[in-house]
This record gives C-alpha cells, structure tokens and sequence, in this order.
C-alpha cells in the first residue's frame, strides 16, 4: 500500500465535510438602500450626504478618495485576489427605514428574524446573556443595545454614524490616527467610503461591566461592506470587545474592507477577539467574500495591554494582519489565532508586532488548520526599534494539514535592534498525527471524533482565550467546517 | 542610477577581448546574460529577501576588471606556504580570478580532475556543455552579471564510484593594488557513489583596497554521492562578496555545505538548493562572528522536488559593535512528496546596543505527510551562566567568550572532517579573543615565510 494512502473511511469522511453546506447562507428579504454601482467623488460626497456629516469628515473622505486613486492593489500576499473592478460594486447599502426621518424605534421584524437565525441575542435573549450588541447589516449599524446602562457609566457604545453626530470632537481627534488613510490600498478606499461601524469610548477608570459585541453581515447582492470600528480606552480603561460576521450565499464575490483602530492609554486593557465566519464560497470555490481587512491597535500607555483573539473559518480570501504598536514602556501585545481553510479558501493573516516602547512585550500563537485544495499562510513581522531595550517576544505557529492538496505557509519576519531583547520563533508544520488517530480508534473514539477531539485540543490555546459566550460559537464552528475533514 | 550600467557597457565595448580569452562555452551563454541584465536592476535595501541589504550601493562603486587577465602576482603557493595540522589536503590557489595549482595536488590527487575551464573545455567538453550555466538561475542579476564577464572558473569532477580521499583545498586570495571586482566561478560535478571534500577559504592580501568577489558555484551531486563543501571568509572589512551556491541533488545523495564568516565587510550568501531524488539528505551549515561594521546576509531556499528526503539548516550569528546579521531561509515542500523532513533553525546573539539581526525563516508546504519546522531566536547570553561562571572566579570577559564560544560549538561539529573542525574550533577562539590575524584565519594555517 502506498503510504499517502488513506483508508476507506478517511475518504469517506473528507467527501462529507467537502459538502457540509453554509449553514448561515440565507438572504433577508428587506427593503434595501442602495446607491447604484461606482465610485467617484460623486458617490463619495453622497455617502457622506446620507449620513448627515460634517464638513471635515467628508475632506478626510475626499483626501483618503485621491490618495487610493494613486495606489495599487497590493499583490504580494499568498492569496489569488481576482482583479477587483471597483466601479461594480455598490458602496452603500443601507435597510431602509420604514418611516424614513424616523429614528429606529422598533428593529424591523424580518431584520430581527435574521439575527434571530444567527442566534445572537437581542432584545430580551440579550438580558439574558449579558452583552451588549450593535448590529450592523450590510454598512448601517443596526441598533445598539445596552447603551443606556453603559451611559450611566460613561461608557459610549453606538454606531459610528451617532457618534459622529454626538461626540464629534472624539471621533475627529482618533480616526485615522492609527490606520491613516495612506496605510495601505483598502485602507485608503475604506477611509473614503466607510458607511459605519462601532465606535467604543471607555473613561478613565472604568471596567466596561460587560462584553461589546458587533455582529457584521453583507445581504445585499454586489454591496461590498466597509465598516468602521474605534475603540478607545482611556486611562486604567478595561473593555472586551466581540465581532462576529456572516454572509449570505452568493454565486459573486463580494468585498469586505473594514478597518478597526484601537488606542490603549496608561495601564488600560482592550481585549478584540473575532470570529469570521463570512461566506467561504461552495465547495468548487465559487462565490465568497474576499476580507480584505487592516485591524491595528496602538498601546500608546505605559503598562498597556491589547490583546487579539481571532477564530477565522469564513472568507473565499482572507487577508488580515491585527498589529500592535507597542509604544508605551511595558506594554503588552498579544495576538491568538486559529485559522481553518477547506474546500478552496485561501488565508493570508497574521499580526505585526511593534515594540517602541521600553521593555514592551509580545506574545504571539497562530493555529493554522488547511483542508480540501486551500492555501493558509501566516505571515507576521516582530520589529524590536533600537531605543526599545529589554522587550520580549515570543511567536509560535503551528500548521496542521489535513489534505495532501491543501498548502501550509509561514513567512515570518523578525527585526531586532538592540542587545537587551530576546525574540523567539518556532512554527512546525505537519499531517494529524495517525498514532493519536489510532490510539483513539482503538479505545472505540471513530475517526471522526477523534479528529474532532485531536483538532480541539489543537486549537484550545487559542479558544481558551475567547470569552465565554464566543468559544462555544468559536468551538461549534470548528466542528462544522471541519466535520471529518480529516483521515 | 543603476549599477550595472557600468558592467554592462565595460562589456560591450571589450566583448571581443573577453571572448577570445575565454572558452566557447562560456561565451555562449553572454547574449542571454546580456539580455537579462538589459531590463535586471539590483535589489536595494527594503526589497523582497533583500531587508537588510543593498546589493545597488555594492555593486556601486567604480571597481576595475580584469578583463585583459593581465597576471598580478607570482604563484601565491610561493607566499602560502600552507599546512592543516593532522591533514593532508590537494592544494589549490585563485590569486583573484586566476587559478593555480600546487605541487602537493598534482602529486596526490589520483582519478579527481581539478582543472581549469580552459583545459576542461578540452578535456570534459560533454560535462562542461551539459551542466554549464544549468544550475544557476539567470534571473538573479548577480548571477548574470558572473556570467557576463566570467572568463575563466575552476571544474572539479569526480567519476561514479571514485571516493577522493584527500580534501580538495582552494585558497581563494585578493591581491591587487587597486580596486577590483572578479568573478569566481566553480562548477562541481560528483558522480554516482563518488564522494569529495573541499576547503575553500578567502582571503584577502592588501587591506587597502576594496574588492568585491561576485561567485556562482554549481554542485551537481548524482545518486549515492556524497559532498562537503566548507567555506569560510577570513578577509578585511573592505572586502565585498556575493556568492550564489546552486545544487542539484540526485537520488540518495548527501551535500554537506558549511558556510563561516569571521571577518569581512560585505557578504551576501545564496544556498538555492533543488533535491530531485528520493532519500536524499541536505545540511547547510552557517556561522557568522561579527564586529565592527561588517554586514553578513545568507539567503537559503531548499527546494524538495521528491518524496522521502530531508533536510537540515542551523545558521548561527554573533554580532557585536555595529554589525548587521540577516538570514532568510525558505523550505519549499511540492506537491506529491510525502514524508519529507525538514528543520530549519537560525539562532543569534545580539551582543551590543547598536547590533542588528533581521531573521526571516519561512515554510512553505504543499503535501500533508510532513514533518516540517523551523525555530529563530535572537538574543544575549545567558545571565545566569555568566553570573555562575563569574561566581567561580571566571572573568566577564573570559566567561562571555567561552559562552559564545559554546554557542557557535554545534555548527563547528556539524563538520565531518575532524582536523578542520579542531582547527575551526581554534580559529573562533582566537576570533573571540580579537588574535586574529588575517593570515592565521586560512584553514591551511599559514605559516607565511
């Protein structure tokens, strides 16, 4: 027999999890706005009309609009991104209001069926779970949930849109502080078109008293999704911040391009952890959502800590790097990601590491899973700057493979400058192990189950960093994408 | 600007001289070489595999050519006078780009052919039009530009079944009183079952002067042979270098390839290795001491093309003072080739404030049944070792030197000829101690007369 062989059942069993279907593929029949396909200035001074801006916030549209004029799409990732003809994608798509003028009183019935079906609290099932949730449907956040009780605190949770309105002295003094519109090609075309998002403000002193959670779905046909989220903790700030996302099925590609921005002041916390769980595409590789995101957060406090904690199992393509900037003395960074491909998914993520600050520190563990024909890449960077003496990092990322077609990837990159800094990294890359498989079997665990156990116990650095009520998503979705992905 | 402007132009105006010093061979491959070098530019600082290092600003300078292989000096076997304590070694020289032989080769080199392209061209002309410019990867200007200009190199073959029992020892020396860039080129074939060990050092003579040697070495290792190349750079911080080592490995072959470093100013170091064949075993090896300012780049990328083979890579650097350190290594596992083990592992110690080490380890795998790894750590010594050493009356010097000196230790055992890794282990103390001197770094001990 030869040995890359596999038994009957392992067959068996890839065939099976090759056909599980998406099961959060269902379209919402809901009145949609949406301004037709294209962009110019036009469309960007619409944008802006819509929403009601004020002037400088449609300059910083318009200045981010000609900026992306002058760039190129980006190419040098692991990942196959189709040349994207950017005048076919319509860039606001918003629910429409069935009193327009109106403010959201009551979530419109077929919305809330939808979110419903995701099983994310609202309303009462919210109460219940204890999270605070603001929806956002294609680009306009839905409602947001919880705010008074946070209010009372001071903590200012709502849609992006609001707090342009409310508290546009905070928004303009940290938007595009930490991505600036001249980051990176998406970067640029989000700043110019970003519909909305979350925006977090956390006082001085204050224990956000529950997690903030951002549930994103595209439903429109050809919309692309450029939301935007800041979050910042102020002095000895605590928070904990969720997003999860979905889409429907769709034969098209569709386009994500979000940013998020984090500043972390003196000795304060911010905890961002994600579960990504868009459209995939079918299992021919048709269709998807290309993620296309830059996620950064800035520790601009001493004794800081940002921490990233990601569970990626959706997107046809998935580009995306949450970084730190570690600027202020004895920050912390740190960066959990489990990344599962099947079928024909590629991902390409991982985080940059930035340490300016003295004695800063980084601690990062990236869980790659690829089946079926995918492609999965980690590619980070560690970046010691010469003034930032005593800082540390450690960086581990392992690679598991589960088909003999799928590829396991890791392009790290480390830059130390000075002599008081200790920089560590190990990846390994390699199958299941077939003793464990077999150890299992042997003690009446099927195959199936085993691989389920064995990828749990893979993963479980990682998923143990979730908060509750995200690691059981985080833990069933696993098993569904992977369902036997494995003999 | 571009520097190969320059290249190119001494080229065309002196193509004809060149040619007709130079075997039909070699000339064969120049239109191509031309063609490429037409649209190349060097790779600048920042570039993709280029963090650290700007190949442009090297190339840069105004360096003279030899193109008219006018002879500088008289044998350099008449001033290395060269010896391994406890080996005996086929001694051979390059004085910049001319190659010599010594009366010990002739004597003890048995069925091993070591001889110029010149006289290969004559006497192996299937095996020079066969493997020739193979290897080598025309895409990388260097590379081209070697093959541009190159008008001599030295052949070493190697007939299936014949084991040479001495080393091959190639001192490679600098020795001109200007400016000057050569084009050092070897091409080593070993046959089925064959086995050969070669010692290649360089040195440089005059320290005034700065030169730059751009190398292309191919290695053609058929089924069940077995190479070691060791190769160590003991020249003046005014000395520049790219080197580019290709290997082409058979079915159940075994390539050792060491790479050390102890002073110079500019190194680049290219190990692009293809494994075609079942079973076969790759070690590269690297160590680098540095101080001052000098800057050493190694760049390796293991191809496995088969099932079943693997591959070892430990690059270990020491940097002090200014010095620059970079290491990217890429293991590529193809499609259909399961059960290949690879490790990779790069590990420095960065002993000043202003050192700088850039590490890029990457892994690309596209079969499941694999074992692949790799590990990169950048940091200082051990302050318990050091307090420990200290607390037995050990001075912080003497107790620094000796770690370091422990921590370069395993690249030196990888060594399979034991004579040479005593001498390593010899040559890194003094190295450490700041004795060096730049003839005592030759493998050969010099004993200059």
């Amino acid at each position: 027999m030869k040995e890359n062989e596999k038994p009957e059942k392992g067959n068996q069993i890839i065939e099976e999890a090759a056909q599980a279907e998406y099961k959060y593929g269902f379209v919402t029949d809901i009145d949609t706005e949406v301004i037709p396909k294209g962009l110019d200035e036009d469309v960007v001074r619409r944008i802006s009309a819509l929403k009601g801006e004020p002037e400088w916030l449609l300059e910083f549209r318009l200045k981010a609009y000609r900026h992306w004029l002058t760039l190129k799409a980006p190419t040098w990732g692991h990942v196959h991104v189709p040349e994207i003809d950017f005048q076919d994608i319509s860039y606001y798509a918003a629910p429409r209001q069935k009193k327009p003028g109106e403010g959201p009183k009551e979530i419109d019935p077929e919305l809330k069926k939808t979110f419903d079906k995701l099983g994310i609290p609202l309303e009462e099932q919210l109460r219940l779970s204890g999270m605070a949730v603001d929806a956002v449907m294609d680009s306009v956040s839905v409602k947001t949930t919880y705010r008074e009780r946070l209010a009372e605190l001071g903590v200012i949770f709502c849609s992006m849109s609001e707090a342009v309105k409310d508290y546009p002295d905070l928004v303009r003094k940290y938007l595009g502080k930490v991505v600036p519109y001249t980051d990176n090609f998406y970067a640029a075309l989000n700043s110019a078109v970003f519909s909305d998002g979350s925006f977090v403000y956390i006082p001085k002193g204050v224990r956000c008293p529950m997690e903030l959670s951002t549930y994103f779905r595209i439903n429109a046909a050809q919309t692309g999704q450029f939301e935007r989220t800041l979050i910042v903790a102020d002095d000895d700030a605590y928070v904990s911040y969720l997003e999860g996302c979905t889409a429907p099925m769709r034969d098209e590609n569709q386009l994500h391009a979000a940013i998020v921005e984090i500043i972390v002041e003196d000795r304060a916390e911010v905890k961002y952890s994600t579960v990504q769980n868009w459209y995939p595409g079918d299992k021919d590789g048709k269709g998807g959502i290309y993620n296309l995101v830059t996620k950064r957060g800035l520790c601009r406090g001493d004794h800081s800590k940002l921490s990233w904690t990601q569970v990626e199992t959706g997107s046809a393509i998935t580009w995306k790097y949450p970084s730190c900037v570690l600027k202020g003395d004895h920050s912390v960074g740190e960066f959990y990601s489990v990344a599962l491909t099947n079928n024909w998914q590629e991902a390409d993520t991982g985080t940059k590491m930035i340490h300016l600050g003295k004695h800063s520190t980084s601690t990062i563990v990236s869980k790659g899973i690829s089946a079926g024909h995918s492609q999965n890449s980690y590619r980070g960077m560690v970046k010691i700057a010469p003034k930032a003496t005593g800082c540390r990092n450690f960086t581990q990322c392992d690679s598991l493979l589960l088909s003999d077609t799928s590829g396991a990837h890791t392009f790290p990159v480390i830059e130390v400058g000075n002599d008081t800094s200790v920089v560590e990294h190990e990846a390994t890359t390699s199958k299941i192990n077939e003793d464990q498989i077999f150890y299992c079997n042997q003690r009446g665990i099927p195959t199936e189950d085993a691989v389920g156990l064995i990828v749990n116990g893979y993963a479980k650095e990682v998923m143990s960093k979730l908060p509750m009520e995200f690691a059981v998503e985080a833990q069933k979705l696993l098993s569904v994408s992977l369902e036997g992905a494995v003999g | 600007m571009n520097a190969l402007k320059q290249y190119i132009d001494l080229f065309d105006e002196t193509r004809a001289l060149i040619e007709a010093q130079s075997p039909a061979l070699l000339n064969a491959v120049r239109a191509n070489a031309r063609e490429q070098l037409e649209t190349a530019r060097l790779p600048r600082k920042g570039s993709e595999d280029y963090e650290a290092t700007d190949l442009e600003a090297v190339f840069a300078h105004d360096y003279g050519v030899n193109v008219n292989r006018l002879p500088f000096d008289a044998d350099p076997g008449e001033t290395f006078h060269c010896d391994v304590p406890n080996m005996s070694t086929c001694l051979y020289y390059s004085s910049n780009d001319a190659f010599h032989s010594s009366a010990t080769a002739e004597r003890n080199i048995g069925q091993v052919v070591v001889e110029p392209f010149s006289m290969a061209a004559v006497d192996h002309p299937e095996l020079m039009n066969a493997y020739y410019g193979k290897l080598a990867k025309m895409s990388d200007p260097t590379v081209a530009l070697n093959s541009l200009l190159v008008q001599d190199g030295l052949f070493i073959y190697v007939p299936d079944g014949v084991v040479a029992e001495r080393p091959i020892q190639l001192v490679n020396i600098f020795n001109a009183a200007l400016d000057m860039m050569v084009q050092r080129r070897l091409l080593i074939i070993v046959g089925k079952n064959a086995a050969i060990r070669i010692l290649a050092c360089d040195h440089t003579q005059s320290p005034d002067y700065r030169y730059l040697n751009n190398q292309v070495i191919e290695i053609v290792a058929m089924q069940g042979s077995r190479v070691d190349y060791y190769d160590m750079e003991e020249s003046t911080p005014k000395t520049s270098r790219v080197s580019s080592i290709y290997v082409d490995q058979h079915e159940g072959s075994n390539v050792l390839i060491d790479g050390i470093t102890l002073i110079n100013g500019f190194t680049r170091n290219n190990y692009h290795v293809e494994v075609n064949g079942e079973h076969a075993e790759t070690h590269l090896l690297g160590m680098t001491i540095a101080s001052g300012e000098q800057h050493v780049d190694s760049h390796t990328f293991i191809s496995h093309n088969a099932p079943r083979c693997n591959s070892n890579e430990m690059f270990k650097y020491v940097l002090n003072d200014n010095a620059v350190g970079a290491f990217a290594g890429k293991i590529l596992v193809k499609p259909n080739c399961p059960r290949v083990e690879a490790y990779q592992g790069n590990r420095n110690l960065c002993g000043a404030p202003t050192a700088k080490m850039y590490t890029k380890p990457q892994l690309e795998i596209y079969t499941d049944d694999v074992m692949c790894s790799h590990g990169s750590a950048v940091g200082q010594l051990d302050e318990e070792a050091l307090f420990y050493m200290r607390s037995r009356g050990i001075g912080i010097e003497e107790a620094r030197r000796l770690l370091m000196q422990a921590f370069v230790a395993d690249v030196i055992d990888g060594v399979r000829l034991d004579a040479l890794k005593d001498r390593l282990h010899y040559l890194v103390e003094k190295r450490f101690a700041g004795t060096l001197s730049n003839c005592a770094g030759c493998m050969a001990a010099c004993k200059k007369s």
